[in-house]
């Protein structure tokens, strides 16, 4: 058992190195020496009674929340032997693959600089500036114009780079065996099948309650509501964030979400917070980058285009820009496939210490990028916290929705689980659509890639983030998309072409979230009586989301 | 499945002490390791088997494992792994998908020489009893108590070089300066 062992130091060392660079080290410090003055810590005893005094006063509990936070966030730790590239994903054809999608960016960036003689990056004059900070709180009103500006890539050019995927190794031949690919991922990497599934996703069977479904006003609360909201109200008080990422398995009450969201995500808004916000809103203000004029545009063709989200807009502008200035966010890079793009201060090309990163933070926006930040106003309305809320969504889950990679919550994994999921438990559909020329991958993978934002109702659509954040896996995004199609599969059937599959498919708004888990469950054991049911639920959820938008 | 052995065949000239067996996976699912040690002169030496049939790649349809980077230590072998004069590694890969497997960046430790006694010098083992100090000027502070202080310091100097911080300024500009060339591509 050395081998456990010493991989146990290794991740304590790991930890604690991190740890000590962080606020809470300092402000574990100070409350040490403070406790000194208390009658109760002798000298003889002095270790023992200041770990009593540290658990006594939830100082221990912040501790826990910070080391669970740091091992649910990073990996493992690596053998000494593998080279960081390995780190950041251990297939190294992936890695050449997401350098030349990288590359292409970087040229489109580029020729983007070029033709409309924009610089990437230039400092504002002062009257810009003062005139940028009086029009803070109000970007949206700005109509600059955007028309010369495109995207630097839509989720379906990345959809493209992902099917010409392949493994240099794998048997790629024209003849079929036993393991031909029939959708459009052709890379062989290891995904959970439903017995699988089921075993993690636990808490989602038909026997447990879940807010979505049980909280519906057919169902009298005192069988599961009310007490799912005590026992939530119990972790909160506790301030447990393990204990939070758990319970937020069966759903949050919304009058706990934003609480219970940053319990997980162990974001607590201090004065140095809110100081760094105020500092990155210094950096936006200075300096003028491109990447901005990218950022307006998608908010412009997005964000403020649906009903739900065009009210926060200036949340928006107000949470990006400052977004693409954050280097904290650098160090995500360590994990992710994905490397920041480089540049040079002008006229040092070549020289290393002129080297800078750009954006600041590494991460170009593409089409849609808003829509990570939308659904999350509704919870928070101080732009600090809100920001850090976002920032610490994006560096777990987010980053691994536009990059390439064989992690398990990486993008191509979910791909091929969806496709796994429909290809053998409702082959027939999966066949049909793909002799129409509909491969369902098509029509999925822009809800997948925009984690469901924009394609469900808010309501529901923060019930299925409360299940990422309480799985810390994006896997559910495929299952409820496989869900989605299983539901209509009737109707899917019927279709003759792409676009009337995604038309049908689109309109998903209507969709409770919850009741479309079981729902795949239920496919090998096909209950009619079951689905009429939910079908009137959903209907019935539709008549009353419809009547709400007409009053 | 095909059973290609692969040739991994290691002799060494000295007999070996198999410390820790290092490499890289490249889509090798099952790994066997056999040696043959060192006996005496009359009897052949025969191949004893130390590894069967480890586990690389928990799915050999999948890439899981398949690039992994992999240590074998001597207290995971079924024999003792001293005086080896022969290694051999045995690769299987039962599934067809993959049009080759191997592994790459073979390292083989040793275990390490003892470190050999060092003879101190008398003057160490043997210190020579201490005389008395001189007395010292008045006016000047007490020496014991001043080198304590400076003890003291050098301490505290070392603990905050020791308690070095990761933690970024955030500065993304160099001396003020933010205005670039185009994106590199390197």
């Amino acid at each position: 058992m050395l081998q456990e062992e010493s991989d146990l130091s290794l991740i304590i060392a790991q930890i604690v190195q991190k740890l000590k660079g962080s606020n809470l080290y300092s402000q574990l410090e100070r409350q040490a020496w403070a406790s000194l003055q208390r009658p109760e810590i002798k000298l003889e005893s002095l270790k023992e009674d200041i770990k009593e005094f540290f658990k006594i006063s939830g100082w221990e509990k912040k501790l826990q929340n910070a080391v669970y936070s740091e091992l649910s966030v990073f990996p493992l730790p690596s053998h000494p032997a593998a080279p960081p590239e390995h780190l950041k994903e251990p297939l190294v054809y992936m890695r050449k693959a997401q350098g030349s999608w990288e590359k292409r960016i970087l040229k489109s960036l580029n020729s983007m600089c070029t033709e409309l003689s924009i610089p990437l990056a230039r400092k504002r004059p002062v009257g810009e500036q003062k005139e940028l900070l009086n029009k803070w709180n109000e970007m949206g009103t700005d109509e600059p114009d955007l028309s010369l500006f495109r995207p630097v890539y839509a989720p379906k050019d990345f959809l493209e780079v992902l099917i010409n995927l392949r493994n240099p190794n794998y048997e790629n031949g024209d003849s079929l065996s036993f393991r031909t690919h029939l959708g459009l991922i052709q890379v062989p990497l290891k995904v959970k099948d439903i017995p699988e599934l089921k075993e993690c996703f636990v808490e989602l069977g038909l026997n447990i309650g879940q807010l979505g479904i049980d909280d519906s006003t057919q169902v009298p609360p005192e069988l599961f509501e009310n007490e799912h909201v005590r026992i939530g109200q119990k972790v909160l008080a506790e301030q447990d964030s393990a204990a939070a990422q758990q319970y937020i398995r069966q759903g949050s009450p919304t009058a706990l979400r934003a609480e219970l969201w940053a319990l997980i995500l162990n974001i607590s808004s201090q004065p140095e917070d809110v100081l760094y916000y105020e500092q990155l809103k210094t950096n936006v203000i200075q300096h003028d980058l491109l990447v901005d004029s990218l950022i307006y545009k998608d908010v412009k063709l997005t964000a403020s285009n649906d009903d739900y989200y065009f009210v926060f807009e200036d949340y928006l502008y107000q949470v990006l820009l400052c977004f693409s200035r954050d280097t904290s966010v650098l160090s995500h890079f360590a994990f992710n496939s994905a490397s920041p793009p480089k540049s040079y201060i002008r006229g040092k090309l070549g020289l290393e210490e002129y080297a800078v990163f750009y954006p600041p933070n590494g991460v170009i926006p593409f089409h849609g990028f808003s829509m990570y930040v939308a659904p999350l106003c509704f919870l928070y309305h101080e732009p600090s916290k809100l920001y850090q809320i976002f920032r610490e969504m994006y560096v777990r889950f987010f980053f691994r929705l536009h990059s390439i990679s064989s992690h398990p919550s990486g993008i191509v994994s979910l791909c091929l689980l969806f496709e796994t999921l429909l290809q053998t438990y409702l082959p027939q559909l999966f066949y049909h659509l793909r002799e129409i020329g509909a491969q369902p991958l098509r029509i999925s993978f822009k809800w997948m890639v925009r984690a469901f934002s924009g394609y469900l109702a808010t309501d529901q659509l923060l019930l299925l983030w409360d299940r990422i954040l309480g799985y810390n896996s994006l896997e559910i995004l495929a299952v409820l998309a496989a869900a989605v199609f299983a539901f209509r599969a009737v109707n899917l059937m019927e279709v003759t072409s792409l676009a009337a599959a995604e038309n049908l498919a689109a309109h998903s708004e209507q969709f409770c979230t919850a009741p479309l888990f079981p729902e795949l469950y239920r496919v090998q054991i096909p209950c009619t009586a079951e689905l009429r049911q939910k079908e009137e639920c959903s209907l019935l959820d539709s008549k009353s989301h419809s009547t709400e938008q007409r009053s | 499945m095909s059973r290609v052995l692969v040739p991994c065949h290691v002799k060494g000239s000295v007999a070996l002490q198999l410390q820790e067996i290092t490499f890289k996976n490249y889509y090798t699912a099952f790994l066997s390791i056999r040696v043959r040690q060192y006996t005496s002169a009359h009897t052949p030496a025969k191949w004893v088997t130390c590894l069967r049939d480890y586990c690389l790649m928990p799915d050999p349809h999948s890439e899981e494992g398949a690039q992994e980077y992999v240590s074998l230590f001597k207290h995971q072998m079924l024999c003792d792994m001293a005086r080896i004069s022969e290694l051999r590694l045995i690769l299987r890969q039962p599934s067809p998908l993959w049009l080759s497997f191997t592994v790459e960046e073979l390292q083989i430790y040793q275990q390490g020489p003892k470190s050999p006694s060092v003879t101190f010098p008398k003057w160490l083992s043997h210190p020579v009893p201490c005389e008395q100090p001189a007395l010292l000027r008045e006016g000047l502070p007490d020496p014991s108590r001043v080198s304590s202080e400076v003890q003291q310091m050098w301490a505290l100097t070392e603990m905050i070089r020791a308690s070095h911080t990761s933690a970024r300024i955030g500065r993304f500009d160099v001396d003020g300066c933010y205005d670039l060339n185009l994106l590199s591509y390197t």
